[in-house]
């Protein structure tokens, strides 16, 4: 009763005892965080920014058709860059998936506490940060050099190998959400652990797996310190066989944007415009697929 | 007698009373089992009958659903567990490692607690425990679909979009599909699991009242934790506590007249 | 107990013995996820192999100075890794400075002051900060920021700081480009900033919400709530996601080979050009041959190496509060 009735009798005393100086650091703290992340989104406005004012200039329609041309000439593209591109991803990732959805699967489904799941789980996440140059000497050591020259088939396995970790990491993921009472309902129904996995499992998850096989090859369509070594690059169409040097984007962009020559600067800006958004959009894609399926 | 017990015991005789003549489906001898060092069921030995309903009552953590969870050896999917003794499934130990035991589960069914549909469309869900082991004709395989689905009282609410996901039905279609898959597979034996304790009173009901048609054709076992629901539906009842089987007998005896002061306690509400 | 009944139901079975089909299958598909699983392992042992079998002739040449020598000369076949190694280290020793305040103050907005409608799009511009290839911010670095950073910085604190000392050394530009080693040090921080402030938001996010409201409900301000409670409670999965970041700024190859200038002598001055390990590689693995090839796949075994040790120590780090 005491307590009350000093608290009604000086009210006052109860406010304004906070220090100024809290409220300022907390001032400072959200103006801060506030500017670095409006800085983030920035430095992501302004790359693309820079890429539409280079790149839309440099974009004729001769770009999507033409072989990439001889230094200070007229004309040519990157055609030939585009679609050997495209074969390398395609390549990568057509290698990666199976690799990595059933090693995430195995995490996830069959390694449950085993020592060597844990294991992999471990060299995994090492694998998904290494530096990717070194990915490309391991490919070049392992492919290019017993080949006896350049290809294709190097650059896709570099690819590939880029994309596994980021496979297994999201079907593993992935697997853990679906509810273990799915997996003993269809147990229940004597189902063996393989059908429970590929026909029960898989489709719960799949939303996900998708999404991070999509990521997966947003990652590597942009990757060039592996290719470097291994699929190179070429001013030519590419052989049916995929041997020797083949044209890529990223390479391209690397070789021309730092040439003296202006027609090669033109075209790497706007090689660089094409696989940027081109990477962008598919990670939208990835995240909204994701999104749609976990909103559900 | 407390109202729970009065109201429990006002439930007996909407359904028929135990079967004395009923031959035995599973027998259970000198069960253990353990999680990884503990042992949740002690020396369990129990009987249950043939197209009778049995159900397993007792406080969380008696090791009811650890029970049922021997019949189809679903616990083999957690490597730490492990079973020991003897269940005798028309006289075959389904323990024996002889036996495989996903043609064990084929014949002993289950529904658990929380409706499990599976990501695909009503029709494949019913089609995909029949597929596993049978490869009938189209024709054929659509009338075993609808003959499950009419068995699980379901036909009629989804006999226009069996196309449609499993998913998108509610909390008490999706625990019907899932029995009505149980039931496709033609098991002798079905396993339910709290099967109600996620739905609402009426969906409740409607699958209280398939249990009592279903049990011309198989034979149940339902764990439960509501006493009023064990004593509308079961012809037997066994009660269950810490790990230990207590009392088990015809339910009106149960729950009129039951022989151990422990049993009594529980109905009548005193703990659990 | 009710006496148990004899009357045991032994049947032969009423149906036709069903079949299990998939038995064979069952097992194939164990295989092959366990071979896929191994495969990850194999990729790993191939790299570190890799590395060892193209680096050891350069090591067996030069020996333990291949690390503490500063020469790099084609022309005389001597190789020494240490500009490289500086440049690596300092490269993304400026990254972290740089990025990890930004990174933190960014994870500390989404988590904690930023409105819910707003927290998806700028999550995922963050998140869309990291798809960006890695040319793409060498471009950038080299014609858009470089030109800024030379005219705007560089010339403009070189003629501050002549004379000084340290200072006037470290932070003077002789030939005021704008490209070289605080260039491609900012550059890095901008590329693991993504990396870093996703991580430790998902840490935070995973703080239980008890925490913070107690916090909050003895009067604690946000910035006290961030100081004094949250950032001690994830602290060190926070240094695990830093070092995570390190892992990739340390490795990065082809934005920092456009902005860093690509020296081969030691400079005492960030405004200098300089190299790191990747960058190096990059350059001039293509016309290596003989002892070079070598001595280049030498390097990349001390980056492994390095790069490894930081990546295990994050990966543990960012573990320990997974289990908690």
């Amino acid at each position: 009763m005491d307590a009350i009735n000093q608290t009604t009798a000086a009210p006052q005393a109860a406010w304004g005892r906070v220090r100024r100086s809290r409220y300022v650091a907390d001032m400072a703290l959200k103006v801060i965080c506030i500017l670095f992340t409006a800085l983030g989104a920035f430095v992501l406005g302004w790359i693309l920014l820079m890429l539409i004012y280079e790149g839309v200039s440099a974009l004729r329609p001769e770009v999507f058709t033409g072989t990439t041309p001889g230094p200070m000439t007229k004309g040519g593209g990157i055609a030939n860059a585009l679609v050997g591109s495209l074969i390398l991803t395609f390549l990568g990732i057509v290698v990666a998936t199976p690799i990595g959805v059933l090693a995430g699967t195995y995490l996830a489904e069959y390694g449950k506490g085993s020592k060597l799941a844990e294991l992999i789980r471990f060299v995994n996440d090492i694998l998904l940060a290494a530096p990717s140059i070194l990915i490309g000497l391991f490919v070049y050591t392992l492919m290019v050099q017993p080949m006896g020259g350049y290809s294709g088939w190097a650059g896709g396995v570099a690819l590939a190998i880029i994309a596994v970790p980021v496979i297994v990491r999201t079907t593993e993921d992935m697997l853990r959400i679906v509810p273990g009472s799915l997996r003993e309902a269809g147990a229940a129904l004597g189902a063996p652990l393989s059908k429970v996995i590929t026909m029960i499992t898989w489709r719960a998850a799949r939303a996900g797996m998708v999404t991070g096989i999509l990521l997966a090859t947003a990652r590597i369509a942009g990757e060039t310190a592996p290719l470097l070594f291994t699929a190179l690059n070429n001013n030519f169409w590419f052989r049916a066989d995929l041997m020797g040097g083949v044209a890529n984007l990223p390479v391209m962009i690397y070789q021309f944007a730092l040439s003296p020559y202006q027609n090669w600067r033109e075209l790497a800006w706007a090689g660089a415009l094409v696989i940027t958004l081109s990477i962008l959009a598919l990670s939208i894609v990835a995240r909204l697929i994701f999104k749609k399926d976990t909103s559900r | 007698m407390s109202s729970i017990a009065v109201s429990a015991s006002s439930a007996i005789g909407k359904t028929a009373a135990a079967n004395p003549d009923a031959l035995v489906r599973i027998a259970v001898r000198n069960l253990d089992f353990y999680y990884g060092d503990f042992r949740s069921l002690k020396d369990i030995s129990i009987d249950f009958f043939d197209r009778q309903v049995t159900a397993l009552i007792g406080p969380s953590g008696c090791g009811k659903s650890t029970l049922l969870r021997t019949f189809n050896r679903i616990y083999s999917l957690y490597p730490e567990q492990r079973a020991e003794g003897e269940i005798l499934l028309d006289g075959q130990n389904v323990l024996s490692p002889a036996i495989d035991v996903n043609e064990l589960r084929a014949r002993v069914g289950m529904v658990f607690q929380k409706p499990t549909p599976f990501p695909m469309s009503i029709y494949d869900n019913i089609a995909f425990g029949i597929r596993l082991y049978e490869k009938l004709p189209k024709s054929e395989l659509d009338g075993r679909i609808e003959e499950a689905l009419r068995k699980a009282a379901l036909w009629g609410e989804v006999k226009d979009k069996l196309r449609q996901s499993g998913m998108g039905l509610s909390g008490g279609q999706q625990q019907r599909l899932c029995i009505a898959r149980t039931i496709a597979q033609q098991p002798e034996v079905i396993l339910l699991d709290e099967p109600t304790s996620a739905l609402d009173p009426i969906s409740t009901g409607k699958i209280e009242e398939l249990i009592e048609q279903l049990r011309s054709e198989f034979t149940i076992v339902i764990v439960t934790h509501n006493m009023q629901q064990a004593a509308r539906i079961s012809q037997f009842t066994a009660f269950m506590y810490l790990g230990e089987l207590v009392e088990f007998g015809p339910t009106n005896k149960m729950f009129m007249n039951p022989t151990k002061k422990q049993t009594q306690d529980y109905i009548t509400g005193r703990f659990g | 107990m009710v006496a148990l009944s004899q009357k045991l139901l032994v049947t032969s079975m009423e149906k036709p013995s069903r079949r299990s089909p998939q038995l064979s299958f069952d097992q194939v598909f164990r295989l092959a996820s366990l071979s896929s699983a191994l495969i990850v392992l194999i990729v790993l042992a191939g790299i570190i192999g890799s590395m060892i079998y193209g680096g050891l002739p350069a090591f067996r040449e030069f020996g333990f100075g291949f690390i503490t020598s500063s020469v790099w000369d084609v022309q005389r076949d001597q190789y020494g890794a240490w500009v490289a190694i500086v440049g690596t280290l300092t490269s993304a020793l400026i990254a972290l400075v740089i990025g990890v305040p930004i990174s933190l103050g960014i994870a500390i907005f989404l988590t904690q002051l930023c409105p819910p409608w707003l927290k998806r799009p700028v999550s995922t511009t963050i998140e869309l900060l990291a798809a960006v290839p890695s040319i793409i911010y060498g471009m950038w670095g080299l014609f858009v920021f470089a030109p800024l950073f030379a005219q705007f910085v560089q010339i403009p604190v070189s003629s501050i700081v002549e004379g000084l000392p340290v200072f006037g050394t470290i932070l003077y530009a002789r030939t005021p480009s704008g490209v070289g080693v605080l260039t491609a040090g900012i550059i890095l921080a901008i590329m693991i900033i993504p990396f870093i402030a996703s991580i430790s938001r998902d840490i935070l996010d995973q703080i239980p919400p008890v925490l913070r409201e107690s916090a909050y409900g003895i009067g604690c301000t946000t910035w006290e709530v961030v100081r004094h409670v949250l950032l001690p409670q994830v602290g060190v999965s926070v240094i695990g996601a830093i070092m995570l970041g390190l892992g990739r700024a340390l490795g990065e190859t082809m934005a920092v080979t456009f902005v860093i200038g690509n020296a081969n002598r030691l400079s005492p001055s960030l405004f200098d050009p300089g190299s790191t390990i990747a960058s190096r590689i990059a350059n001039e693995f293509n016309e290596a041959i003989g002892l070079q090839l070598n001595a280049l796949m030498a390097l990349g075994c001390i980056l492994f190496l390095v790069t490894f040790t930081v990546l295990v120590i994050a990966r543990v780090l960012v573990a320990r509060v997974k289990m908690r």
